[in-house]
């Protein structure tokens, strides 16, 4: 073992502190209740790592022939201080703006900066290893932390590449389309492969080429390997990036060899990685078959063989929907993106305030994969002033719509579709689903007849005795419910 | 700290976070990312230990883009999850 610069205890019980603060962060959001603590638990603790760095490693002038003056750099110090007041600036600002429906494309894009950060710090301590203690005298960089130092680039970069892409099909400035490289599978496992034995040839010979070769072949990667991956599973990419983000700091935790570091990388791998599972199980996909990508590519899969024969279906008005609803006991809401997307939510909110003024009993059944992101449909009912404990969801409601009146779709349909229980061809066969069809009534909100869900499937719940289809821009239908039940004399 | 010592650490957080994170609520997993996002940009220490060390100019430099990168992550990271938090409410009754 190599001789490391003897660690102060305090320092050491303070990087400490900051990990168990970030751990009761994640902790507090087991309730909403809580949360808002854990989140100042979490604020705390950056603030007790960055003091402790700031103290320790502060920008020290010894003194030279020319000036004798030895303590602080001043200018330095400034430069650091005036470094992080541009990016609070900047965090605040972005945080401040941002509609809540971009949520997926901000996390990405905070994704992309840790990422990026992290290939700064390991470029960093491989440019100036003295500083960091990793070493010798002679400037050969021990060989544990060359080790971790690759595996930090690596992880960084491919963060940072695959977030920017992330961020740009989200945010619509790249189509979610997927795009397929010819023989794309011989290429990225070739890259990686690269990758891994550069990591290992960079324990023998730690030549600027070799450091420089891993981070543009990781940078490469990280590009491949999401554009072939389809908008709809966005949700997996998100969350798989975030879990990254984790590992990459977790890999310079190794290099400093920091607690704080160590212990936060590996709470936010495991939560990415705990997420991508989530999301995977809710869209019946295998975690292997998302990172292989393609999906969606089939955008006329819906209409192919032109086999889609005309089925009734009974549409139905504003003014139907809301005698239906204010007769009945129980209403369950199912929005899902659509919803969303035309900005229904306040109207939606509105509709369910006076359908409760009447006596019924109102309630929100979530899928998970409703929003963009894990949990995203239930931050948007709360900005509409949902209350969280009126919001369920798919497992704690499923067993309700059997007993319940009429449930309402809006903006949702893959989600309700129960042909992924029963038919075995389709393409979202085994994917959890939201029972609707048990119901006594569904009034199934929708802009047209012709267009289908991500998954290009049709939707026996249109064609049901008991469906009712109320066709029309999701926003315009729920504010001409609201208007038929405040005309309705009540 | 030897590798090992760092290593039992990292290992024990690894099954703390796996507990700690299935214990939050669904409701909650769009914060939960966000305030991931922002806990992980601790990589803030590495960038503020290379942007005050002595030796080499371009490291230092790589180091203070890295602390404002970080600082994003942070200040945004921590004040958009404050945001979306307040606005969960329960009922009034």
């Amino acid at each position: 073992m190599h001789e490391v610069a003897p660690i102060n205890p305090w320092v050491a019980l303070a990087y400490l502190a900051s990990g168990i603060l970030f751990i009761l962060a994640l902790r507090g959001l087991s309730s909403p209740a809580s949360s808002r603590r854990g989140n100042r638990f979490g604020m705390i603790g950056m603030t007790i790592a960055v003091v402790t760095t700031l103290i320790t490693h502060a920008p020290w002038k010894s003194g030279d022939a020319a000036n004798s003056y030895v303590g602080i750099d001043v200018t330095a110090m400034a430069e650091i201080l005036g470094a992080i007041a541009i990016g609070a600036i900047i965090g605040i600002v972005m945080a401040r703006r941002i509609a809540m429906t971009a949520m997926p494309q901000l996390v990405a894009a905070f994704h992309s900066l840790v990422g990026l950060a992290a290939v700064a710090v390991a470029a960093a301590a491989y440019l100036n290893p003295g500083a960091f203690h990793i070493a010798d005298e002679i400037g050969q960089i021990f060989a544990v932390s060359r080790i971790e130092m690759g595996l930090g680039i690596a992880i960084g970069a491919i963060t940072f590449s695959g977030s920017v892409i992330a961020f740009l099909k989200l945010n619509g400035n790249m189509s979610g389309a997927p795009i397929m490289l010819p023989a794309r599978h011989v290429i990225n496992l070739g890259t990686l492969a690269a990758i891994i034995g550069l990591v290992a040839y960079f324990l023998t010979d730690q030549s600027p080429w070799v450091f420089w070769t891993i981070t543009a072949l990781s940078f490469l990667i990280g590009f491949l390997l999401i554009i072939p991956i389809g908008g709809a599973d966005m949700p997996v990419v998100v969350s798989m990036l975030n879990s990254y983000s984790g590992w990459a700091a977790a890999a310079m935790g190794f290099t400093l060899g920091n607690t704080a570091m160590i212990i936060t990388g590996a709470l936010v791998g495991s939560s990415g990685a705990i997420l991508s599972y989530i999301m995977c199980r809710a869209m019946n996909r295998s975690f292997i078959s998302v990172i292989a990508g393609g999906f969606g590519a089939d955008d006329s899969g819906g209409g192919a063989g032109g086999s889609k024969e005309q089925r009734p279906w009974k549409p139905g008005s504003a003014e139907d929907a809301a005698f239906l609803m204010s007769q009945a006991e129980n209403v369950i809401i199912v929005p899902g993106y659509g919803m969303a997307v035309a900005q229904a939510q306040h109207a939606l909110r509105e509709m369910s305030d006076m359908l409760k003024k009447e006596g019924v009993n109102v309630k929100y059944a979530i899928h998970p994969v409703a929003g963009r992101m894990p949990g995203h449909m239930n931050v948007l009912l709360a900005e509409a002033n949902v209350p969280y404990d009126e919001v369920f969801e798919l497992e704690d409601i499923n067993g309700e719509f059997a007993q319940c009146d009429v449930a309402f779709v809006i903006g949702a349909n893959d989600v309700t579709n129960p042909a992924a229980k029963t038919d075995k061809s389709s393409p979202i066969y085994g994917m959890p689903v939201l029972d609707v069809e048990k119901a006594k009534t569904v009034l199934f909100v929708k802009r047209s007849m012709g267009g289908v869900g991500y998954a290009g499937v049709d939707n026996d719940v249109f064609y049901m005795d008991q469906t009712m289809m109320l066709l029309g821009d999701a926003k315009k239908m729920a504010d001409d419910i609201v208007k038929a039940l405040s005309g309705s004399g009540h | 700290m030897d590798f090992i010592s760092i290593f039992s650490i990292f290992v024990l957080a690894c099954f703390v976070g796996y507990f700690v994170v299935w214990s939050v609520t669904p409701a909650l997993h769009t914060p939960l990312m966000s305030v991931t996002n922002a806990i992980s940009s601790v990589i803030i220490v590495g960038a503020l230990i290379a942007s005050a060390a002595a030796g080499s100019a371009s490291s230092k430099w790589l180091g203070l883009a890295a602390v404002v990168m970080a600082s994003i992550n942070i200040f945004g990271g921590f004040a958009v999850t404050e945001r979306m938090l307040a606005m969960y409410k329960k009922k009034e009754r």
